[in-house]
């Protein structure tokens, strides 16, 4: 049990922050206006969470350029997505042995 | 307490999975319309059929009809899918010109543009036979391609699709038939069909 427990990650225990990976491991890269509409937030909220799962090192940012205007786009990080998947596992584990 | 929080995590997840990875906004009337104006297409171009001249030949009355018909059936179908995944999109509050529905009209173009250029290809040199199978057939794998990122029984309906091309080729004479069952009937069987599971309960 205790083993289960430790896998229920803190830094996913929030919406938004949940959200962002959850796109994350379906979707390559995904651009800020993406993940805003998606997650119907506003851009502070929104940035102050990406920048969260970044110090984690649970997503990396690539910014560049399309034409002339800058594009940032955001991906998970193997990092990212083995220990979203673990969190994932331990949710499911945790909700079978509770019924 | 606590596994229903989990539990409600979990939901999140798979929601935002699905919503941010498929294109959901197709709508099931559109599919009843455009097997709709298909099945009148097909029906036009049969009750015609009596005072057809064969073999047909190039830029005669007969091959324009079939034409005019066939371009006109396809431009609806595209308009009305176009106008009601719009709607549908905005019921839902979301954009309909995004990154997903992007991927999802490529990989559903790609095919058919292609397919189509055969089509013209066809009848530039005359084989007019092949022209009904050919259309089924990339049709079909333009739905097989796209169902990646939309409902995933699209693929069903372009499997249904290739195989109906496919039995068309052997049977070249009946394109019409091959052509109005697979975008007319089929159309409107899988249009009820998405309409009953997905439209109606929103």
């Amino acid at each position: 049990m205790t083993s289960i427990i430790s896998d229920i990650n803190k830094t996913f225990d929030h919406r938004i922050r949940l959200g962002i990976m959850s796109i994350l491991m379906v979707n390559d890269t995904v651009d800020f206006n993406r993940l805003k509409e998606l997650l119907d937030v506003t851009d502070g909220n929104l940035a102050s969470h990406i920048k969260a799962l970044e110090q984690s090192e649970y997503i990396d940012i690539k910014k560049q350029f399309i034409g002339k205007k800058p594009n940032t786009t955001y991906e998970a990080t193997l990092l990212g997505k083995q220990t979203f998947a673990k969190h994932l596992a331990a949710l499911e584990q945790l909700i079978k042995t509770s019924k | 307490m606590e596994s229903e929080k989990y539990l409600a995590q979990l939901q999140e997840i798979q929601s935002m999975m699905q919503k941010s990875s498929k294109f959901l906004s197709l709508s099931g009337v559109s599919g009843i319309l455009a097997g709709t104006y298909a099945l009148i297409g097909g029906g036009i171009v049969y009750a015609m059929r009596d005072n057809f001249e064969f073999p047909v030949q190039f830029n005669s009355f007969e091959f324009l009809s079939v034409t005019i018909i066939a371009v006109l059936v396809m431009v609806l179908s595209f308009i009305t899918g176009v106008i009601f995944s719009i709607r549908k999109a905005k019921k839902k509050q979301e954009l309909v010109w995004n990154q997903i529905s992007k991927l999802f009209v490529m990989s559903f173009m790609v095919p058919l543009i292609t397919g189509g250029l055969f089509a013209i290809i066809l009848v530039s040199k005359r084989e007019f036979a092949l022209v009904p199978p050919v259309t089924l057939l990339f049709y079909g794998i333009s739905l097989v391609n796209a169902s990646r990122y939309s409902f995933e029984t699209l693929r069903n309906l372009g499997f249904i699709f290739i195989i109906l091309g496919l039995a068309n080729s052997l049977f070249v004479e009946y394109g019409l038939y091959f052509w109005t069952f697979g975008f007319g009937v089929c159309h409107i069987i899988y249009g009820a069909f998405m309409y009953l599971k997905y439209d109606k309960k929103q």
